[in-house]
């Protein structure tokens, strides 16, 4: 008798807990480090989250009907033990008329979320795109994200900047996925569903960031090796701080006479294969753009916090911070690490 | 009308065969050759729940190196090799084995036939299916090939295109992952054809279509269905094969090639193969609720008409595992509406199991333990199922922790629920002994605790934004606390296995005797011997309605009075 007891009460606290949780991941406001699909601060995501709210709503009822009913019949019709009854129970075959019920009603259901659900598809992917929204391309690499602003000649990578929308002043941003290698996913639960980066296979979506700050994401389709370390920050500024960082972004690599060495090692090394500073030599385009790499605030796709012995040691042996990362150690002598890593610590 | 006693009395010789002496080599030799069903089902199963022991503790591997942030106990390369591994063991060496380990053993049996219609093509079916898991396990050693790069396939078990091309993953474990899938798939076709022959064509006197027991016609929608599933799964693999040897460029996207195909032919196999799993554990539920409830199932026609239902509608659902890869809005809402049809059917079986519940004097032995957690975790996995339907949520919780939460609740909370329940309720029959009840409580209950620690627990860690096939995570996430209580629950699941291993090894040889019929059950099976002898029935049985043995034990209200 107790463990079905046990059994219905584990069963209503599950149910309890469920509903009690959810309201609780949603009070929270602006950028989270939880990147909950409850806390949404952009448009999209805001969206689904009270579509998702409803649906809850309704699969919450259905469980709680087709789930109690459950949790009586066990209850109520179990075998009490009492043996001075043989006799087997009635034996029912059916009842048209109860089955016929129990398809209608649930016909009426799908019909129901199915219409909700398309209008929000709708809704959401056939969007007009106003014109002053502005555009970037995101191209997906194993293991980090390139982002370049065609209408601005930016280009830069692992942290998307993307200025405030208000509702005075809506300002979406429409962002074009590709990927250089393999299929990735571009995923910031806060502003927006996910949608992936497919080689051959160009998409879109959009984001209308309500609030500023940083917000967290990752790749979100299995990539490789190092799928878990390719981290997305994206950060919402204001229309002065976008400004001011757009003007950054658009100026030529800084040229400092006191780095000239570290400089010259890395037009020398293999360095510039892979890697472009815009106004050197270096044009390569299989790694991140580091012209403004002091910019940033994290490395290796967002792996480790961009100070200077992080640098140096992600320079010296990447595999340290992101084993099987596509980018290999050099073997540079400890002079030539100590001169590059000094060359990139200046390029603001 | 049935007018004769059971067990049928006749010339076989009913010694079971551990009387009679044998050298280990000749048992042996006759297990290696046989071409009994039963003899194979009791293979597949024990094959099965092998690999159902090897891919556990990859999961728990997995759930070790994810219980704390940052942790180091797996590399990522072979944390990568564990999740592929992980699922494909899974889904194609332990639920198709075991499944069709179960249609072997029991539908000739339900059916009053003596073998299944085609005994050597069975015989084959297994031997294939079990070289293809040798074959794709043999990659920890032969995969890394000339390069010395990785060994394991470590590419999902979807596989997605283009990784797998020669270009992403070098070495030889992509092919065995591939050729292994083909060489598991011949087999699971040659058993699909047999189970559908045996049924159409080896019924006893009386058992027309309507009167085969519920299991039989879900194991006929089961097969059907995997014949026309595994096909596109085998054609993409030769593709595949042809891609990495012979330079074709069907996915090869630097050449032109998509990507996005090889995802519809995987997920046009991939989410009919949920039912080809799920289905058989509707069937096993349609025979143990009925029998522990001790009434007739309610509503067998509606319950034959949902079976098929779901496996057509199934045919038409698969892209809803891609509503993230940017379909126009049309196709995603043509995805949207099939998907949330199968909640129909399926509901109606959960009415009509709850409605042949209600009513009855529900005996809770192990058998009806496993499956009324069935229902009510096929339930919520149901009801997850309709979240992620909802195409603009879906794309919050694809490849979130949701989402391996949602199929963790219809693979192990519905399916291996079910087949646990199924074990417990057959294993008197194949072996003539019972599994220990005290045993079977413990494992039950442990099982019960440990899965919903860990599967409700992972729902919640994908709402907050985790993705799936990640080797680790950053600190200040907030996920942290929620993964040791996931792999906590994970290490409970695996305790409880381990106690149903020690069942099935002590119960075997020292379990209660179990006697022909000790579930006073009603289908036929229970009519033969435990263990039935070679070619089961003496001579053949004769049916007059869907429960032979009600019909017999109540000769006053049989049921043949009311069908």
């Amino acid at each position: 008798m107790d463990r079905e007891w046990l059994r219905t009460i584990l069963r209503t606290g599950t149910a309890i807990l469920f509903f009690l949780l959810l309201p609780a991941f949603a009070f929270a406001d602006g950028p989270q480090p939880v990147p909950s699909i409850f806390a949404p601060a952009s448009t999209p995501a805001s969206d689904i989250y009270s579509l998702s709210l409803f649906v809850l709503a309704i699969t919450g009822g259905i469980f709680v009907v087709v789930g109690g009913l459950l949790a009586y019949v066990i209850v109520r019709y179990r075998d009490k033990g009492d043996d001075s009854d043989k006799r087997e129970p009635a034996q029912i075959y059916g009842s048209t008329q109860i089955e016929l019920a129990w398809t209608v009603i649930p016909i009426l259901i799908v019909v129901v979320l199915f219409l909700t659900t398309a209008r929000m598809i709708f809704a959401i992917q056939d969007a007009p795109k106003p014109p002053d929204a502005l555009d970037v391309t995101v191209v997906g690499h194993q293991f980090w994200w390139e982002f370049r602003y065609p209408k601005l000649g930016i280009v830069t990578a692992n942290e998307l900047h993307v200025p405030l929308s208000t509702n005075k002043d809506p300002l979406p941003t429409y962002l074009k996925l590709y990927s250089a290698d393999v299929d990735h996913s571009f995923w910031v639960p806060q502003l927006a569903g996910k949608t992936d980066l497919i080689p051959n296979h160009p998409n879109i979506t959009w984001i209308e960031p309500k609030s500023t700050g940083l917000y967290l994401g990752q790749c979100a389709q299995f990539c490789g090796v190092e799928h878990a370390e390719m981290l997305l920050r994206v950060y919402v500024d204001t229309p002065e701080q976008f400004a001011a960082w757009v003007k950054n972004q658009q100026q030529p690599a800084v040229e400092d006479p006191q780095v000239a060495a570290g400089r010259q090692v890395f037009e020398t090394e293999s360095c510039m294969n892979c890697h472009t500073i815009r106004g050197t030599a270096a044009t390569g385009r299989f790694g991140p753009d580091l012209t403004h790499l002091m910019s940033r605030s994290t490395i290796a796709s967002g792996a480790v916090p961009n100070s200077e012995a992080n640098l140096r040691q992600w320079i010296k042996d990447p595999d340290s911070f992101k084993p099987g990362c596509l980018m290999p150690a050099m073997q540079l002598t400890n002079q030539q690490l100590d001169e590059v890593t000094a060359y990139l610590e200046t390029l603001k | 009308m049935a007018d004769r006693t059971f067990p049928i009395e006749g010339t076989l010789d009913l010694t079971p065969a551990h009387v009679h002496e044998h050298t280990w080599l000749e048992v042996l030799h006759e297990w290696v050759t046989t071409v009994d069903h039963k003899k194979l089902g009791i293979m597949y199963v024990l094959y099965g729940f092998f690999f159902l022991l090897v891919g556990g503790a990859e999961a728990l591997a997995i759930r070790v190196q994810l219980a704390e942030p940052n942790n180091h106990f797996l590399s990522p390369e072979v944390y990568n090799r564990f999740f592929t591994m992980h699922g494909t063991t899974m889904v194609f060496l332990v639920g198709m084995t075991i499944i069709f380990g179960f249609a072997n053993y029991l539908v000739p049996l339900m059916i009053g036939a003596r073998d299944m219609a085609f005994p050597r093509l069975n015989a084959f079916s297994f031997w294939m299916t079990a070289f293809g898991g040798l074959m794709l396990y043999y990659s920890f050693l032969g995969g890394s090939g000339l390069y010395g790069v990785g060994n394991a396939p470590d590419v999902g078990w979807f596989a997605y295109a283009p990784l797998t091309a020669r270009a992403f993953s070098p070495g030889n474990a992509t092919d065995y992952w591939a050729l292994a899938l083909i060489v598991t798939g011949v087999g699971t076709v040659g058993t699909a054809i047999n189970v559908i022959a045996t049924a159409l064509s080896m019924r006893c006197k009386g058992m027309t279509l309507m009167r085969m027991p519920l299991f039989v016609w879900l194991s006929v929608v089961t097969s059907g269905l995997t014949l026309v599933t595994i096909t596109p799964l085998t054609a993409a693999q030769i593709m595949l094969v042809i891609d990495r040897y012979l330079g074709g460029h069907f996915f090869d996207t630097q050449a032109g090639g998509s990507a996005v195909i090889w995802m519809h032919f995987f997920w046009i196999f991939g989410h009919p193969e949920v039912y080809v799993l799920v289905l058989p554990a509707f069937a096993i539920a349609n025979e143990i609720i009925p029998v522990f409830s001790r009434k007739a199932i309610f509503g067998y026609p509606a319950m034959v008409a949902a079976s098929v239902g779901i496996a057509f509608v199934s045919l038409g659902v698969w892209a809803h595992h891609m509503f993230t890869i940017g379909m126009t809005s049309v196709s995603n809402a043509f995805f949207v509406l099939s998907t949330m049809l199968v909640g129909i059917p399926t509901g109606i079986k959960i009415f009509n199991w709850v409605a042949t519940m209600w009513g009855g004097k529900i005996r809770f032995a192990t058998p009806m333990l496993f499956l009324t957690a069935f229902v009510f975790q096929f339930l919520l996995a149901g009801l997850t199922g309709i979240m992620l339907a909802v195409a603009p949520w879906d794309w919050q919780l694809h490849n979130s922790y949701f989402v391996i939460a949602h199929f963790h609740y219809v693979l192990v909370g519905a399916i291996l629920f079910a087949i646990f329940g199924g074990l417990y309720y057959w294993f008197p029959k194949a072996t003539g002994r019972m599994l220990n009840e005290t045993l079977g409580k413990w494992n039950f209950w442990l099982f019960f605790i440990g899965f919903h620690v860990t599967f409700d627990t992972m729902h919640f860690v994908g709402m907050l934004g985790m993705p799936r096939s990640i080797y680790t995570y950053e600190a200040d996430r907030g996920w942290g606390h929620l993964n040791l209580i996931v792999s906590i629950g994970a290490f409970i699941q695996g305790i409880s296995v381990l106690i149903f291993t020690t069942n099935l090894l002590w119960s075997a040889f020292r379990g209660k005797v179990a006697g022909n019929d000790p579930w006073d059950a009603w289908t036929l099976e229970w009519a033969a011997a435990s263990p039935p002898p070679v070619y089961n029935f003496p001579t053949e049985p004769s049916v007059s309605s869907r429960r032979p043995l009600w019909d017999l034990k109540h000769p006053e209200d049989p049921d043949w009075k009311y069908e």
